[in-house]
């Protein structure tokens, strides 16, 4: 009995530990979703298909053009801001004051059109970078370097919005276009530009994610299945727009995935997480952080 | 430094500004008044580019801006204050106004954009302390929050929207000394907008009155104040006007 206690309790630290390393990911999507709701006041449905972009621009530069995988991984966050800018320049800005049903079929219009145009383009082959990185043995506990990668360069990602959030008059901009869009304009400040701007940060950072998941995950026109509809719950129950509570909720949800899948297969992670997620509109319908009316 | 040719704005089939057309030089302050509706917040708004104009021409410094879109004519030199406060409440006192100090003017410069902050809630009278909230500040705060904004853009013409409606009569006249100063140390050209005659006309060098969208008079503010279309105007639709163009007049 004590020692299947000792080696539970080790399984136990690491499915924690692996519960932080995956919310760091799953922290740095929902930043970018949350920056373009918040800023924006549209959801991008499609968030995640961006990331599958980023993930095919990831392996065709390794595997086919054989980039070394330290300088494809800045083309590729180049490569998906560059979409998320061209996303609300062709979708996005043309339905700015359509109603909010509109830009949301809009954008999920968009997450077919990219999942089938890649099947078209690739097929439905998964497909690796063929990158095995080796894995950290901590005591009797296994972390794998792609997971310690992961979540180290997503806790720079970031903070490096955060810095420019706060610390740039491009960045008070766009943290003050969030609250009065009309008035904006009127102090100088080019809205439209704020808005690109922000697309291609969001972009970027579903960009970055992206370069950290190929590691982990293969490539296949629906990937973004995996992370899309979690990225919106998460932010959801952090509350929409809220970058703090979107961050607290992704360690939420992924500890809630951890540690469901270590009592049984990795799905009852999932069911246990959605299904807390349906819980918690009932009790928080404003998300976790919302002030209690 | 402005001239304002033949402006017309239809919304639909009304008429909101019809064929109104003035000037104003350099270094003064125009005032320009006309019952509630009567077009004046329309004019300002298609002087700042809010909206776009139906007919007309709007040159400043000798260049078209009508049309233009409204971040284009903050840079070229034409600030705006609003008749109803509209600060970022979630940015410090002193982020709302370098915003403006940094996007307002047609090169963006952090020094400059620091500097013109500093400057501007000195001359308003604002603390230039980084961290001030803007939810201390009262119904004059704000309004002065509203000017240090406009001044930090550096403006060569000021459009002041300033209903002193919400103020007592003391704070009145310490907004009507403020433009003047700014007007007298800044050298910035000012249209005031205002529907209380008044306070206005102890301020302004000249003064033009809208109504239905038309310029029915324009003068000095004594001349303004005794014409009779002016009086019609205002006689039984605003009591507090017709006082005050009694108060005017003597």
């Amino acid at each position: 009995m004590q020692a299947f206690l000792e080696i539970f309790d080790i399984y136990l630290l690491e499915a924690v530990i692996n519960g932080i390393l995956l919310g760091g990911v799953l922290a740095l999507l929902a930043l970018g979703l949350n920056l373009i709701f918040g800023v924006i006041d549209v959801t991008w449905i499609c968030y995640a298909e961006l990331v599958m972009i980023g993930m095919y621009g990831m392996y065709f530069l390794v595997s086919t053009y054989h980039v070394p995988y330290w300088a494809a991984a800045p083309l590729c966050i180049l490569l998906v801001a560059g979409v998320g800018a061209l996303l609300h320049l062709v979708v996005i800005q043309p339905l700015l004051s359509a109603p909010p049903i509109n830009q949301l079929l809009a954008t999920g219009g968009v997450l077919f059109f990219l999942q089938s145009l890649a099947t078209v383009c690739f097929g439905i082959d998964f497909r690796n970078l063929g990158i095995q990185l080796p894995v950290l043995g901590v005591g009797e506990m296994n972390f794998s370097y792609a997971r310690l990668l992961a979540f180290g360069a997503a806790l720079v990602g970031i903070s490096a919005v955060y810095v420019f959030m706060n610390r740039t008059y491009t960045g008070t901009a766009i943290r003050a276009i969030a609250q009065d869009r009309h008035i904006m304009p009127l102090m100088g400040v080019d809205a439209r530009r704020i808005y690109i701007i922000t697309s291609a940060i969001g972009g970027g950072l579903a960009g970055l994610a992206s370069c950290l998941l190929v590691l982990q995950y293969d490539v296949h026109p629906f990937v973004g299945l995996s992370f899309g509809p979690i990225t919106f719950l998460i932010c959801v129950l952090g509350g929409l727009g809220n970058f703090f509570g979107g961050f607290v909720a992704a360690f939420v949800f992924a500890e809630i995935i951890s540690l469901g899948g270590l009592f049984s297969d990795l799905e009852w992670g999932y069911v246990l997480a959605f299904g807390f997620f349906i819980l918690m509109m009932f009790i928080r319908p404003g998300g976790l952080l919302a002030r209690r009316s | 430094m402005l001239a304002v040719e033949g402006l017309v704005k239809r919304f639909g089939g009304f008429t909101a500004v019809n064929k109104v057309s003035f000037d104003v030089a350099k270094g003064e302050i125009l005032g320009l008044i006309g019952p509630n509706g009567s077009g004046k917040s329309t004019i300002f708004n298609l002087l700042s580019g809010t909206l776009p104009p139906s007919a007309g021409s709007i040159r400043f410094d000798g260049r078209e801006i009508a049309g233009l879109a409204p971040h284009r004519i903050i840079n070229a030199g034409v600030g705006r204050t609003f008749q109803i406060p509209r600060p970022f409440r979630r940015l410090s006192i002193f982020e709302n106004v370098a915003l403006a100090g940094y996007f307002g003017q047609d090169r963006h410069s952090r020094t400059k954009a620091y500097d013109s902050a500093e400057r501007a809630l000195a001359m308003v009278g604002l603390p230039t302390d980084r961290h001030a909230t803007v939810d201390g500040l009262g119904a004059a705060g704000l309004k002065k929050l509203e000017l240090a904004k406009a001044i930090a853009t550096g403006p060569k013409l000021l459009l002041a929207d300033e209903s002193l409606g919400g103020l007592d009569e003391s704070e009145m006249d310490q907004a009507a000394a403020m433009l003047r100063k700014i007007r007298d140390e800044l050298g910035i050209t000012i249209i005031w907008v205002e529907h209380i005659m008044g306070v206005l006309m102890k301020v302004v060098d000249r003064v033009m009155v809208i109504d239905h969208g038309e310029k029915i008079a324009e003068g000095l503010p004594h001349e303004v104040s005794s014409d009779p279309r002016v009086i019609e105007v205002y006689l039984g639709t605003d009591a507090e006007a017709t006082q005050a163009v009694a108060q005017a007049r003597r």
